[in-house]
């Protein structure tokens, strides 16, 4: 058949076309963060294994088939290793395929590392941008030849950034790559890149936009279901931009943001959306399980285990996604399981079981050992009884029998864990000290990175001597603190930095846990209730401030807000009545509260008589007649007060109306109702006009809305005969 | 040999990136690649040069096949170029005997060790030129231990008069791998001959996915001006079918699209089915891209007959039921549904158990030879019970087990 490969090549296609101006890569071997670490104390992340192969095999392995054909290897921590890892590997040997290294010490991040780049003016045409840590099989012919499209058009189209469709829910970013949510404003005809937010403050929930974005723009479209892919397709302009803005350091939140709020330059970036292949970044542990596990459901085909695309030894792919490598040791009674890959020369003892793991070379596993859903690397040894689930175990590492690694573990180059010993979850296990500097924060990383390279090198160097004496004495001898991994166990369980705890489950290779994912869920889920039961939620219930309904938008908020108000108004006026403070005072904070929670003088007085009645309902009384008289002397006193929201007729009917409230919830208030009304009106604070005007309102309303009508129904017969004697009088005296 | 190195890594990491495409193609790299290598070889010692071949163009196949181990035809060429150095110099010393008068009797008895003759070998190769003649129609009056090729068996006379120095069985080497480069060039031409006698008048052809020689086939029995209509089953899920039935109405075909479940429905109205095939094994079974069995039982459900085309590069000496054979490729499962669309059913987080949703997208299917009515090769058609003699033909016993290592010299499995 001729034609069953032609899938398996794509981004080969048209290599005459490319080949006009050598195509340049920058592959950054150094993310710049310290999310890997203590893993990363010791070897860089580019050289960690993923499914048993380095990460930077798989970024130079899709640049190779990418057609790429020179690609500038930015080596900075750990320099050397990378150095000497690509200088053993084949890479250099490639023909049409020139792999150069360029070292630093000195950059702490994405930005210095272009504005050296841009010195060493190796750059002399577009270029690929992307860091060693990204697994791809996209094809770039398609996206190079868009962006020189647009190059021609426009030079201000200096970036092309890839995304790619991510799953729609809430949850999305979190639970497969361990990000956050990432929001994006496109234009959608030209495809353009009007906004870029990974930080959205996810309190709030609420993005904030450009009011100019909306009005320049003839439409745009926002996402929240797309996944940035961090392949970037670059024109020169870029690097020169870098240089020009020394404070750029970090790609996406310095540069990207930068270019796209910067107005002056007009310098634009595009996006390319990607459907059918894949293409995605390894960020922290959580999508390096995630990406290990694409892998080896062979979404990212050809770069797959068994098919060699790089320098990794031959495995095959046996039934239920299982691959195994020709020389392994594994006896009969172990079980290994689907969706795992056993590298060669490892043993597998009697009754293990093995599941949804990836199995490095040379590791010896005993016998009754259940391993779930971990990443043992190479030459690690796992004595008899041990339970791993969803650790990450590096090199060397020795698992006395019996020892338990929780959930979300991860055990650094070389650590012992003693017999029995159980590792508590989330821990992170290094034969180093953690370092007393804690820069987990990425805004801060930038600003002590500079001594952080320094002390990555001191720490390189002793671990250098700490591996010369681990090899040379016996652990026994060793003063390893044997309370902290158990007994002949070695190693430093590092503390996790304060705050950080909360994060952890967020960033692990263990999956969430079930009561923060059903919070997560449930979090999503409030969201959604509100927007349909924000009608009928009780008028007192508890809403969070941030309910961000769409449809109910303008009720469920005044709702919620009234009853702050409320409470505000009340607290104030408490206060008052306790602290003697002047009736002007009490109103010039009342309307402040009114101002801030956008108001009219009508809540303000419903407010206020509310807190006035409950005050008098609060003061000691035995009878109804006493309330009446607790309830006109605190009129009394705060008549003041209350009639300086009372200017208009209306609101003084917003004030027998929530007198009316008061007497429905309240049985004490109940029974007195007309006498109530009637001290209201003795003491001026109601016109016989407002209460004759409610009387007008109710008279179509339901029985049971009738009920404190009919109650002071001889008060207003009386205010209607008295109002009609007046205007007889008034007629009588016209008369005369 | 430095440079051979090179061409032999860089052919080896094309097609470990899946870089070659079909396998007349890589058969014909393949081919070429040996022939490099063959016209490379210094010949040190007069003793055993063909040993020495041997053992190269084995280590060569030996990396080639690792390289892509799904793709068959690189391990069918190698060893078609193993089995022409053994041919060659048994007929080399074959002419020597004859021409100092000696029995072939003897002769075997002489042969060395080294020179891979074990006496099954022997025994096949003695049969051979009569079963050959009976294929190609040639006069069965041959000689039995010369080669088929009568100018060549000239040849081999000629040069005997000269001292039979490994000049000459390299010479004698190279025209032969150079006939089998024309012959994997030219197959599709030649099966393509065979069209008009197999497709009749107004008949109804059905095909899935795309083949290059099966296009071949049908255009040809167009040009012949035999009107016939042909049905394509699209081939999900990589609709390559679409391509076939764009180039055939583009050729003035009567083509129609179908989807590939409904093959069933068609197949009561169609008279033959033709289809291209990934290789096929010493059985007479058949490695298909997918979709392949199912419509090759519909065809027997409805008594149609069911053409393989197939070159013979395609033709596989191993057994189906070989562990050395990678019967299947999993493909990419993008190929099926979009990543985006389906991620978070793919969702590892959530839970302690693997996705629920697991895609498989296989590139093959195994179609046995019961269900294949017949091969049309470039050597003529064929049934699949009379396959094993194709490979008795192309093939020495020796070279089955090439990814065998280390592999002593009497263990030579002769079990085909």
């Amino acid at each position: 058949m001729g034609t069953q490969k032609k899938g398996a090549s794509r981004g080969s296609e048209d290599p005459v076309e490319l080949a006009r101006v050598p195509l340049q890569a920058i592959l950054l071997a150094d993310s710049f963060t310290t999310k890997f670490r203590p893993i990363t104390l010791e070897r860089p992340k580019v050289l960690l294994p993923l499914v048993n192969v380095p990460m930077i095999n798989y970024t130079l392995a899709w640049l190779e088939s990418a057609g790429i054909e020179e690609v500038f290897v930015f080596c900075c921590a750990h320099s050397k290793q990378v150095i000497d890892y690509l200088e053993s590997s084949e890479w250099f040997a490639q023909p049409n395929f020139t792999v150069t290294t360029i070292e630093s010490h000195n950059s702490v991040s994405a930005g210095d590392a272009l504005r050296l780049i841009y010195e060493r003016n190796v750059i002399n045409g577009d270029f690929v941008l992307i860091s060693g840590d990204t697994v791809s099989n996209m094809s770039l012919t398609q996206v190079l030849q868009e962006h020189k499209e647009r190059r021609k058009k426009d030079s201000n189209a200096v970036m092309t950034v890839v995304i790619k469709r991510s799953k729609p829910s809430q949850i999305t970013h979190q639970s497969r790559l361990g990000t956050d949510e990432l929001f994006m404003a496109i234009d959608p005809n030209t495809k353009q890149l009007l906004y870029y937010e990974d930080k959205a403050d996810h309190a709030k929930g609420s993005i904030y936009l450009d009011k100019l974005l909306l009005a320049d723009n003839p439409s745009i479209t926002l996402h929240n279901d797309k996944q940035d892919c961090h392949i970037d397709i670059c024109s020169p302009e870029v690097l020169s931009l870098f240089t020009d803005n020394f404070d750029y350091q970090h790609l996406r939140r310095h540069f990207l943001k930068g270019l796209l709020v910067d107005d002056i330059m007009g310098y634009k970036i595009f996006t390319h959306e990607i459907h059918s292949s894949y293409a995605a970044r390894i960020d922290n542990f959580r999508s390096y399980d995630t990406i290990s596990k694409d892998i080896i459901q062979r979404w990212t085909y050809p770069l797959v285990p068994d098919v060699k695309f790089f320098g990794n030894s031959s495995i095959k792919l046996e039934r239920q996604g299982m691959y195994r490598a020709s020389e392994i040791g594994q006896s009969r009674s172990a079980q290994i399981g689907p969706f795992t890959v056993i590298g060669s020369g490892t043993k597998i003892g009697n009754t293990t079981k093995i599941s949804n793991s990836v199995i490095g070379e040379g590791c010896s596993i005993g016998s009754n050992v259940s391993i779930e859903g971990s990443y043992i690397w190479d030459n690690v040894t796992i004595e008899d009884g041990c339970k791993l689930r969803h650790a990450i175990v590096c090199d060397g590492v020795i698992v006395k029998s019996g020892a338990v690694l929780e959930p979300g573990v991860v055990l650094s180059f070389k650590v012992v864990v003693g017999q029995q010993f159980i590792v508590p979850s989330y821990s992170k296990v290094s034969l180093l000290q953690q370092p007393t500097k804690q820069d987990s924060d990425e805004e801060l990383e930038y600003a002590d990175n500079s001594g952080g390279i320094a002390e990555i090198s001191s720490i390189t160097h002793t671990v250098g001597k700490l591996n010369g004496e681990i090899t040379n004495q016996p652990f026994e001898t060793q003063c390893w603190p044997t309370s902290e991994l158990g007994t002949g166990g070695a190693g430093y369980v590092w503390s996790i930095c304060e705050g950080g705890h909360d994060e952890e489950w967020r960033h692990s290779v263990a999956p969430i846990p079930a009561d923060k994912l059903s919070e997560a869920i449930h979090a999503a889920d409030d969201d959604l209730e509100l927007t349909q039961d924000g009608r009928s939620l009780p008028p007192s219930g508890e809403l969070k401030p941030d309910s961000n309904d769409s449809e109910y938008d303008d009720d469920g908020e005044s709702r919620d807000d009234s009853i702050y108000f409320e409470k505000e108004v009340e607290a104030t006026f408490l206060r008052a009545v306790h602290e003697n403070i002047t009736v002007d005072h009490v109103i010039l904070e009342v309307n402040s509260l009114r101002l801030s929670y956008n108001k009219v003088a009508a809540d303000c007085a419903g407010g206020l008589f509310y807190s006035l009645m409950k005050l008098a309902l609060e003061t000691p009384h035995d009878s109804a007649s006493e309330l009446v008289q607790a309830t006109t002397n605190v009129l009394a006193k705060w008549k003041k007060l209350l009639k300086y929201y009372l200017a208009e007729i209306d609101e003084e009917i917003e004030v027998i109306l929530k007198l009316e409230e008061i007497c429905e919830s309240t049985k004490e208030f109940a029974p007195v109702f007309d006498k109530i009304l009637y001290q209201l009106y003795d003491l001026e604070v109601i016109q016989e006009e407002a209460i004759l005007r409610w009387d007008d309102e109710k008279k179509d309303a339901d029985e049971s809305d009738k009920v404190f009508v009919k109650q002071a129904e001889k008060f207003i017969q009386w205010l209607r005969e008295a109002s009609e004697e007046e205007e007889e009088e008034e007629e009588e005296n016209d008369e005369e | 040999m430095a440079d051979v190195q090179g061409l032999v890594n860089d052919f080896a990491t094309k097609l470990s990136k899946r870089k070659v495409e079909g396998s007349r193609e890589t058969a014909r790299m393949t081919a070429e690649l040996l022939r490099t290598i063959i016209s490379q070889q210094k010949m040190t010692s007069s003793t055993n040069h063909a040993a020495v071949l041997i053992d190269t163009v084995r280590g060569v196949g030996r990396r080639l096949i690792d390289a892509n181990p799904v793709e068959l035809a690189v391990g069918n060429i190698v060893r078609r170029v193993l089995h022409i150095i053994r041919e060659e110099e048994f007929s080399l010393q074959a002419g020597e005997l004859t021409l100092s008068s000696q029995g072939s009797e003897r002769e075997i008895d002489e042969e060395d060790d080294k020179l891979f003759l074990s006496s099954a070998a022997t025994s096949q190769r003695i049969l051979r030129p009569t079963s050959l003649a009976t294929l190609l129609g040639s006069k069965p009056d041959m000689p039995p231990a010369c080669h088929p090729s009568a100018s060549r068996n000239h040849d081999i006379e000629g040069k005997a008069d000269k001292s039979p120095s490994s000049l000459t069985l390299k010479r004698h080497i190279m025209e032969a791998v150079n006939d089998l480069i024309e012959d994997i060039k030219t197959c599709h031409e030649q099966i393509a001959d065979q069209a008009v006698e197999l497709i009749h008048q107004n008949e109804v052809v059905l095909t899935l996915g795309h083949s290059r020689t099966v296009k071949k086939f049908l255009c040809a029995a167009k040009e012949k001006k035999r009107s016939f209509q042909v049905v394509v089953a699209e081939g999900a899920p990589k609709y390559l079918g679409h391509v076939l039935a764009k180039g055939l109405a583009a050729k003035g075909l009567q083509t129609t699209v179908i989807a590939d479940s409904s093959v069933f429905a068609m197949i009561s109205r169609v008279n033959m089915v033709v289809v291209g095939v990934h290789a096929v094994m010493a059985n007479g079974g058949v490695i298909a891209p997918v979709g392949m069995n199912m419509v090759a039982l519909a065809a027997r459900k409805h008594a149609v007959p069911f053409v393989v085309v197939a070159g013979t590069h395609k033709l596989c000496p191993l057994y189906p039921n070989n562990p050395e054979v990678l019967l299947n490729d999993m493909r990419c499962p993008s190929e099926l549904l979009s990543f985006g669309e389906f991620s978070d059913c793919m969702d590892f987080s959530i839970g302690s158990k693997a996705p629920l949703l697991h895609v498989l997208n296989p590139a093959f299917d195994y179609v046995p030879p019961e269900l294949v009515s017949l091969f049309v090769t470039d050597t003529g058609g064929h049934t699949p019970s009379f396959i094993y003699r194709l490979i008795s033909e192309f093939y020495s016993a020796d070279d089955l087990a090439l990814q065998q290592k280390l592999l002593p010299e009497s263990e030579h499995s002769n079990s085909i």
